[in-house]
C-alpha cells in the first residue's frame, strides 16, 4: 500500500465525480442513433448469404435442383407437414392434443422418419405422409392446401403419387406455412425452431449513391422517342477511380455511365452559328456488335473569350463537420481552393461559409485580389462538431444575395463530404429550398469529398436542383481539373435546362437502346415544357450521349416482330432518326428549339471511339447484358488507341483504370 | 418480454434489421456508455460530444458485433476508438484561431467553463498517458482486466502492467500536490 495507489479510493471519488448523463441530450442521442439506423437500413445492401452449412442447407440444395414446380409443391407440402406434426410447436398450431392415441401413433412414426438432415427422397416421403393421412383431418387439411392450388402440376410430378391419395378440400388453416415461392424453407420456419441467423451483413459504410437500373432496350415501333436531359457532372467517374485505386470494384450503383464518358473533354467540332452550341452526330458500327451501330451524339458548347466573362461571386460554403477532419478532405479542399484562388480576377468577389454544428461566416465577402484575407480564413478552417446543412446553405444564400450586382454570376459553390445528418436531413426537402433559390439567379455547385461516408444521391439532387455540376474530388489532379482546368466551364453556363430528344424510325431502326443517362429520363411531354428542368451546358464544355441501334433486318435484332400489328408504312428516307434539342440562355425562361435529321453510316473519328470505349468500361462494370464476348482487353485495346492528344493525361489514367479493373474483376 | 432478452439477442437482431431491438439496446447500454465516455475524456461536455459521436456512428458500426463477444465489449471497444478519433483531431487541431466565427468561440467558452470546474480527479486523469488513462477509465468501470485487454486490443497482462504504472503516476502526483 505504501508505494501504491489506492484504487478503490480512486474508484469511489470517480464514481462521485462522474455526472448522470443529461435527459434531454440523451433523448436527442437516442434518436438520432434510432434515425440513423433507419437510414442505414435503407442503404445497405442485402446481407450476404453465409456459406456455414446448418440443418436447413441440404434441403436447400435440394430445394434449388429440383426443377420440377410439382415435385417442390409436394416436398414443401411434406416439409411443411413433417414441421407440423414433428415438433412441438407444429403440433401445438394443429391443436392435436396428446390424449388422442391415434394421433399419438402416427406421430410416433412420423418423428422417427423425419431425420433432422435434409433426407427427403421420395420413399421416404410416401412413408412420412401415408401414416399421417390417418393422424386426423386437420391433418389432411394442411397437406391439402398446400397441393390443390398446384392440382395440374401434380401430374407431371412422380414423388407426389402418395400425396394425391390424402387429397382433400383445401380449408382456410391459419397459421398455414408459407406458400409455394417459399422454396427457401428458412423463410417460414425460424421462429419456430429459433435456428441461429442465416446471413451476415456486409461490411459496413454509409455512402449511398443516386443510380436507376440500366435503361432496358426498347423497340422503336412501341416507343419511337426517348427524352434525356445532359448531364455534365463528372461525380461517379472519380468515386470510380478512387474505389479502383484502393483494390475493390466500385459499387455497382456508383457507376453512372454518362458520367464516365462526359468526364473527359473531346475536341468536337466549335459552334459556328448563334446558338451558344452545336449538336454533331456519328454513326458508326457498335465495337461489341458488329449487328448494331453507335448513334454518338456529341454537343460542343461555346467558349466566349476568358477576358470577357463577367465578375464572379463565389460563396464558398464548406462542411467542417467532424467527418471533415481526414487529409482527403479538408486539407485536399483547402490545397483545391488556393489553386483555383490563383486563376481568379481580382474584381471577383470570394466569401467562405462554414457549418458544422452550428453555421458561421468565416470570410465576409471579400475581393480575390485581397489574397492574404482569403488564405488566412482557408487556413484557419478546421473541423469539429456535427453537421447542419440547411442552416449553412441559407446563410450562404443571403451571403450571395448581398453579393450580387448586375451582370454578375453568383454560385455558392458547396464542398462537403455528403453528411447531412443533423437538421433537415431530408434531400427532398433540400432540393425544393435550392429550387427557389436557383429561380433567384444563384448557382449551387457540389464538391464531394473523402469515401465512406459520401452521400451522392444527396450530392446529386442538390446539384441538379441548383442548376450545377456535381463533382467528386479525390486528388489534388482532379482538384486541378474540376476547379482549374474547367474553371470557366464549371462557373459560367451558357446554356440552362438542355433536353435532348432523340425520334427513331420505325422503317431503319428496329430497336434502341440509351447507354447511360439513366437517372436523367425525362417525360415525351416534358421535352416542350419549360417549366421541367433540365442539365446546364457550361462554357466550352462537352456532352456526349450515346445510343445503340439495331438496324432493320439486322441478325442482331432481340424482338420478333410481330404478326397482327399494322406493317410499319414504308418510308421513303433513309433517316435513322431526328434529334431535336432544347435549351434556354441563362437568364430566359422560355427555350430555343434545335433540330438536325441524322442518317447514314459513317467513319468513327478517335473522340466517338474514344466516347464509346467508355460507354464500354461502364457496361462491364455495371451491365454487360448486351456486350455479348466483348471484354475488358477488346475495351483497353479501343480506349489505348483513341487516346488522341490527351494534353492532360486523362484518357492514359482511364486505360490505367480500366486494366485495374480487369485484374480485380478477374 | 425484451428484458428478458439478452443483450446479445438484441444486438444480433438490430443486425438483421429489427429496429426496436436497436433502440432497447441502446437505451439499456446508454447510461452506461455515457459514464465510459465522460471517463475517457474527464468532461461532461466532451463526454456529451462524445456520447453523440458514437450514437449516430452506431447503427453503421453495428456491423462489426461478432456474436462471440459480449454487446458490452464491443460497444467500449467502439466508445475507445471514437475517443481516440476525437482524441487526434483535437491534437492537429488544438489551437484555435481568435474571431473566426462565434461558433468556435462558443465552443472556447464551453472548454473553458468544463475547465473551471473540474477538480483533482479529471485534472490527474488527464495528465495520465492516453493508454493508461484508456486502461484506468475501464478498469475503474468494472471491467475484468481480460475484458478490458480485449477492448483495447492488448494482453491482460499489459492491462495490469498499464494499471501499476497509472498508479505510479498518479500516486506522484498526489505526493507532489501535497508537497
Amino acid at each position: 500500500m505504501n508505494d501504491d495507489f489506492d484504487l478503490d479510493d480512486l474508484k469511489s471519488m470517480m464514481h462521485d465525480a462522474t455526472p448522470s448523463p443529461d435527459t434531454k441530450a440523451k433523448a436527442e442521442n437516442l434518436a438520432l442513433a434510432q434515425k440513423n439506423f433507419a437510414d442505414f437500413q435503407g442503404s445497405r445492401n442485402d446481407p450476404r448469404p453465409t456459406s456455414r452449412p446448418n440443418i436447413w442447407t441440404g434441403a436447400k440444395l435440394m430445394f434449388n435442383k429440383f426443377t420440377s414446380r410439382g415435385a417442390l409443391t409436394a416436398t414443401t407440402a411434406i416439409v411443411a407437414c413433417g414441421v407440423m406434426i414433428g415438433t412441438p410447436q407444429g403440433r401445438d398450431i394443429l391443436n392435436i392434443t396428446p390424449e388422442a392415441p391415434a394421433a399419438k401413433v402416427a406421430l410416433a412414426e412420423a418423428e422417427t422418419n423425419i431425420s433432422p438432415t435434409p433426407d427427403f427422397a421420395a420413399p421416404t416421403v410416401s412413408a412420412t405422409v401415408a401414416p399421417a393421412q390417418a393422424v386426423d383431418m386437420e391433418v389432411d387439411d394442411a397437406v391439402a392446401l398446400r397441393i390443390e392450388p398446384e392440382a395440374q402440376l401434380r401430374r407431371i410430378a412422380p414423388a407426389t403419387i402418395e400425396v394425391e391419395a390424402i387429397q382433400q378440400p383445401a380449408l382456410d388453416l391459419p397459421l398455414a406455412p408459407p406458400p409455394i415461392a417459399t422454396a427457401n424453407p428458412n423463410a417460414g420456419v425460424p421462429n419456430l425452431l429459433d435456428l441461429p441467423p442465416l446471413s451476415n451483413p456486409p461490411e459496413a459504410t454509409t455512402e449511398t449513391f443516386a443510380n436507376e437500373a440500366p435503361n432496358p432496350l426498347k423497340i422503336t415501333s412501341d416507343e419511337p422517342v426517348s427524352t434525356f436531359s445532359i448531364d455534365t457532372d463528372t461525380a461517379a467517374y472519380s468515386v470510380i477511380r478512387s474505389s479502383l485505386t484502393r483494390g475493390m470494384l466500385p459499387p455497382v450503383d456508383a457507376v453512372r455511365i454518362e458520367e464516365m464518358v462526359n468526364y473527359f473533354p473531346y475536341a468536337y467540332a466549335a459552334p459556328t452559328g448563334e446558338a451558344p452550341f452545336q449538336p454533331i452526330v456519328n454513326v458508326f458500327k457498335t465495337p461489341w456488335n458488329t449487328d448494331t451501330q453507335l448513334v454518338h451524339i456529341g454537343i460542343q458548347g461555346e467558349m466566349p473569350a476568358v477576358e470577357d466573362r463577367p465578375a464572379l461571386n463565389l460563396v464558398f460554403l464548406i462542411d467542417t463537420s467532424g467527418s471533415m477532419e481526414s487529409t482527403e478532405k479538408l486539407p485536399l479542399l483547402r490545397q483545391s481552393f488556393r489553386m483555383m484562388l490563383d486563376n481568379l480576377r481580382p474584381e471577383d468577389e470570394v466569401a467562405i461559409v462554414t457549418y458544422a454544428g452550428s453555421t458561421s461566416v468565416a470570410l465576409l465577402p471579400t475581393q480575390a485580389s485581397n489574397r492574404q484575407a482569403i488564405l488566412t480564413a482557408l487556413n484557419n478552417l478546421s473541423a469539429g462538431g456535427s453537421t447542419n446543412g440547411q442552416g449553412g446553405l441559407e446563410q450562404a444564400y443571403v451571403l450571395a444575395e448581398t453579393m450580387k450586382s448586375d451582370g454578375d454570376v453568383s454560385r455558392v459553390i458547396l464542398a462537403t463530404d455528403g453528411d447531412f445528418n443533423v437538421g433537415l436531413s431530408d434531400p427532398r426537402g433540400l432540393e425544393t429550398y435550392i429550387e427557389e433559390k436557383r429561380d433567384t439567379g444563384t448557382y449551387l455547385s457540389v464538391l464531394g469529398f473523402g469515401r465512406g461516408n459520401l452521400q451522392d444521391a444527396t450530392m446529386q439532387a442538390l446539384a441538379q436542383n441548383g442548376n450545377g455540376t456535381a463533382a467528386y474530388i479525390d486528388t489534388l489532379a482532379e482538384a486541378q481539373k474540376v476547379l482549374v482546368d474547367n474553371l470557366t466551364g464549371a462557373l459560367f453556363p451558357i446554356a440552362n435546362d438542355v433536353k435532348i430528344q432523340v425520334e427513331f424510325n420505325p422503317a431503319t431502326v428496329a430497336e434502341y437502346r440509351l447507354i447511360g443517362y439513366e437517372t436523367r429520363a425525362l417525360a415525351r411531354e416534358d421535352f416542350n415544357n419549360d417549366a421541367v428542368d433540365a442539365g446546364e451546358l457550361g462554357a466550352g464544355h462537352t456532352v456526349t450521349a450515346i445510343y445503340e441501334i439495331t438496324p432493320v433486318g439486322s441478325p442482331a435484332q432481340l424482338s420478333d416482330s410481330l404478326r397482327y400489328q399494322a406493317k410499319q408504312p414504308a418510308s421513303d428516307t433513309d433517316e435513322l432518326g431526328f434529334l431535336r434539342l432544347r435549351y434556354k440562355t441563362p437568364g430566359s425562361d422560355t427555350s430555343q428549339l434545335i433540330e438536325a435529321p441524322f442518317a447514314a453510316l459513317g467513319a468513327p473519328d478517335t473522340e466517338a471511339l474514344f466516347a464509346a470505349s467508355m460507354a464500354g468500361f461502364g457496361q462491364l462494370l455495371r451491365d454487360d447484358t448486351y456486350l455479348g464476348d466483348w471484354g475488358w482487353d477488346d475495351a483497353i485495346e479501343l480506349a489505348n488507341d483513341n487516346r488522341g492528344p490527351d494534353q492532360f493525361g486523362y484518357r492514359t489514367e482511364a486505360v490505367q483504370l480500366m486494366r485495374m479493373a480487369q485484374s480485380l474483376s478477374n | 418480454m425484451r428484458m428478458t432478452v439478452s443483450d446479445e439477442d438484441l444486438a444480433s437482431a438490430a443486425q438483421s434489421g429489427d429496429e426496436h431491438a436497436f433502440a432497447s439496446l441502446l437505451a439499456r447500454q446508454y447510461d452506461r456508455l455515457f459514464r465510459l465516455c465522460f471517463r475517457l475524456t474527464g468532461s461532461r461536455h466532451e463526454a456529451e460530444d462524445l456520447t453523440q459521436d458514437i450514437c449516430a456512428a452506431l447503427p453503421a458500426k453495428l456491423a462489426s458485433y461478432d456474436r462471440r463477444s459480449k454487446v458490452t465489449t464491443w460497444l467500449y471497444r467502439v466508445a475507445v476508438n471514437a475517443s481516440h478519433d476525437r482524441r487526434r483531431k483535437q491534437q492537429t487541431h488544438g489551437r484555435a484561431a481568435d474571431g473566426w466565427g462565434d461558433w468556435e468561440l462558443n465552443r472556447q467558452a464551453a472548454i473553458a467553463e468544463n475547465a473551471d470546474r473540474t477538480d483533482w480527479l479529471t485534472t490527474a486523469m488527464g495528465q495520465l498517458p492516453p493508454d493508461l488513462r484508456d486502461t484506468l477509465a475501464l478498469v475503474l468501470d468494472d471491467m475484468t482486466h481480460a475484458a478490458a485487454g480485449e477492448i483495447l486490443g492488448v494482453s491482460e497482462g499489459t492491462i495490469s502492467w498499464r494499471l501499476s504504472e497509472a498508479r505510479k503516476h498518479l500516486k506522484s502526483l498526489k505526493e507532489k500536490e501535497g508537497a
